[in-house]
């Protein structure tokens, strides 16, 4: 189980490198996306998979009883994923302003804040 | 104990929440100040309690370390406090005459408490994954006032900060993630005893580049900084000038408290590859800003310069070195801050900030032309101002090890950052204006004036303080540089009797 995690974490990183290799600002975001969410598996993963035996305390104890499954990893994936998706919600409004604002989404064409003769004019 | 820890994150936060309500009358300004100076009272009491009891620890909500969420100051992360608080509140009195009431209502001071929180946070957690939370609240209102506004310059650097910046935050959690894995443990006082008996190191030191990647990229180091002069130069004066003074150097803190307290098991491999980071981010910045013509473009480029000379103090790792570190942390913050105050008034004066249109300062404008000396030349570092002794310290912290090549290279940048300051002095204040104008301050109405220079002369102030009267500084310094390499301070305060 373990295993095919890590490779999916493992694909989706080589899926968001080659779209945050791209120019257009829009496939980065996406690419952001997509790492974010290998991320997120790898902590998941780094909890250990435990199949069919949630963290749940029975009526009466104070703990639970026998091998379950880590509850922290998914606290904090949970937390990751409501972060990054505020994040990533903020990037794109971001990105269609500027695409409204400067007319483009070619980050090489985005010259405002750097002009490119900039020393002396 | 908890109280006294936990203040000086509930107030900034209470403070945006009130000033975010009353946004769209002169109440949330006022509010935004008088929370600041509340915060540097709650900041101080903090510092007392360090400097009474060492290091302290609060576990918050009653789960007790390693499992809640731990809060600790010793005596870094409580200068790092004091010094935000100060930063903060000559911000938010510049702000009362830099910020137009459009920006107000769009929620500048909501946003400016909420940086202001999320940067205290940095410094007093003791949990990596609350580290984590924090760089985000931090980075979610540093977005806002970057882009406030909506100026096309404003969105084209804001592009690159945030998406450089998300980047970063990934690899973290990432990091975080396999730490985790290795060690079922986040919080940092225990994780400084754990990972030392892992039998994988070699896959610790991956880990730990991760980190380095991470945190340097928040820090703006050689090569992971060309997000800063793209947009640094771009959003108003105060936010420029908070962004200046203290974000980046979150990320050189989170550098020195990992890569004291947990890596430091392979300091060969490490902090080797720290010192020549630290080589090239002095050197590639200072030259950045050589071929910079903006007042605004060459101070960012001075930050990623200035920057290298912290992470040297981290990468030799003497107990010399880490005071040089803690040292110019403190003055940097200041110096820098500071600069780019000035370069809003400046800017108010002559119209423009770009070093070619404008001029005439010095004759018109004595004043501004004393108040920029001061921090210009201590950022250089001209004795007997701070920035002397700060890279004082770490010049001879580099020979005493036989590092005569890195500390070559620091006095090499140290004169090179002398011709950056004499080119803004040049320009800016000693040539006249190519236009003829005549740039007064009494131009300013008297309440701008007063609201604009009285911060920056209170930071000029405590320049001079620092560069006059550096002992009690170095002694405080060296007393924090000795915590960071004995952490058993910190992790006693943290695992050991716990205090409620």
């Amino acid at each position: 189980m373990e295993a095919l995690i890590a490779v999916v974490a493992g694909c989706l990183v080589a899926g968001a490198v080659y779209l945050m290799m791209a120019r257009n600002v829009l496939r980065f975001i996406f690419g952001l996306v997509l790492i974010s969410n290998a991320a997120n598996l790898i902590i998941f993963a780094s909890g250990r998979m435990t199949a069919g035996a949630p963290p749940l305390v029975p009526k009466g104890a104070d703990a639970p009883v026998g091998q379950v499954a880590n509850a922290l990893p998914q606290a904090l994936v949970l937390t990751a994923i409501v972060i990054g998706f505020g994040l990533f919600a903020f990037a794109l409004v971001l990105v269609f302003r500027a695409y409204t604002s400067l007319g483009t989404l070619d980050s090489g064409e985005m010259r405002v804040a750097e002009p490119r003769d900039d020393a002396r004019k | 104990m908890s109280w006294t820890l936990a203040l000086p994150l509930v107030l900034p936060f209470a403070t945006a929440v009130l000033a975010y309500l009353l946004r769209s009358g002169p109440a949330g300004r006022w509010i935004s100040v008088a929370g600041s100076c509340a915060q540097l009272v709650a900041a101080i009491v903090l510092m007392v309690a360090v400097l009474e009891h060492g290091v302290i620890a609060g576990q918050m909500g009653g789960w007790y370390a390693p499992f809640g969420i731990t809060l600790v100051a010793d005596y870094l992360s409580a200068v790092m406090v004091v010094i935000t608080a100060i930063t903060a509140l000559a911000v938010s009195v510049y702000a009362l005459g830099d910020i137009d009431e459009r920006k107000e209502d769009l929620g500048y001071h909501g946003l400016f408490n909420v940086l202001i929180a999320g940067v205290t946070g940095s410094f007093l957690t003791g949990d990596l994954f609350n580290l984590y939370v924090w760089f985000e609240v931090m980075l979610i209102a540093s977005f806002g006032l970057l882009i406030l506004g909506g100026s096309r310059a404003q969105i084209d650097g804001g592009i690159k900060y945030v998406t450089l910046n998300l980047v970063s935050t990934i690899v973290f959690l990432s990091g975080i993630g396999l730490l985790y894995g290795m060690t079922g443990t986040l919080n940092m006082a225990d994780l400084a005893v754990t990972v030392d008996g892992l039998e994988n190191q070699g896959l610790l030191t991956v880990v730990a580049m991760m980190f380095m990647v991470a945190f340097g990229v928040k820090a703006a180091v050689f090569p992971l900084f060309f997000w800063l002069p793209a947009s640094y130069h771009t959003p108003a004066f105060s936010v420029s000038a908070v962004f200046a003074g203290l974000l980046t150097k979150v990320g050189v803190y989170a550098l020195i408290r990992t890569f004291t307290l947990i890596f430091d098991g392979d300091i060969g491999y490490t902090h080797q590859i720290l010192l020549w980071v630290a080589a090239f981010t002095m050197v590639t910045g200072v030259l950045g800003a050589a071929a910079q013509g903006d007042f605004r473009k060459i101070l960012s480029f001075h930050i990623v310069s200035q920057i290298g000379y912290m992470i040297l103090g981290l990468a030799l790792f003497t107990p010399l070195a880490l005071v040089g570190a803690v040292f110019y942390l403190v003055h940097h913050i200041v110096v820098k801050a500071n600069l780019f105050l000035i370069a809003g008034v400046a800017q108010r004066l002559t119209g423009s900030t770009d070093l070619y249109r404008i001029g005439g300062l010095y004759k018109s404008a004595p004043l501004l032309a004393v108040l920029f000396f001061i921090p210009a030349f201590s950022l250089a570092g001209f004795p007997p101002l701070s920035g002397f002794w700060a890279k004082f310290i770490l010049v001879r912290a580099s020979l005493e090890v036989q590092g005569w090549l890195i500390a070559g290279i620091a006095l090499a940048v140290g004169l090179l950052t002398i011709f950056s300051m004499t080119k803004i002095w040049a320009e800016a204040f000693w040539k006249a204006h190519p236009e003829g104008i005549e740039p007064k301050l009494s131009a300013l109405d008297p309440w701008t004036r007063a609201t604009l220079l009285m911060p920056i002369g209170f930071l000029a102030t405590f320049t001079i303080v620092i560069g006059f009267f550096p002992e009690p500084f170095v002694q405080f310094a060296e007393i924090s540089a000795a915590q960071l390499l004995d952490s058993t301070a910190y992790i006693e305060a943290v695992l050991g009797p716990v205090t409620e």
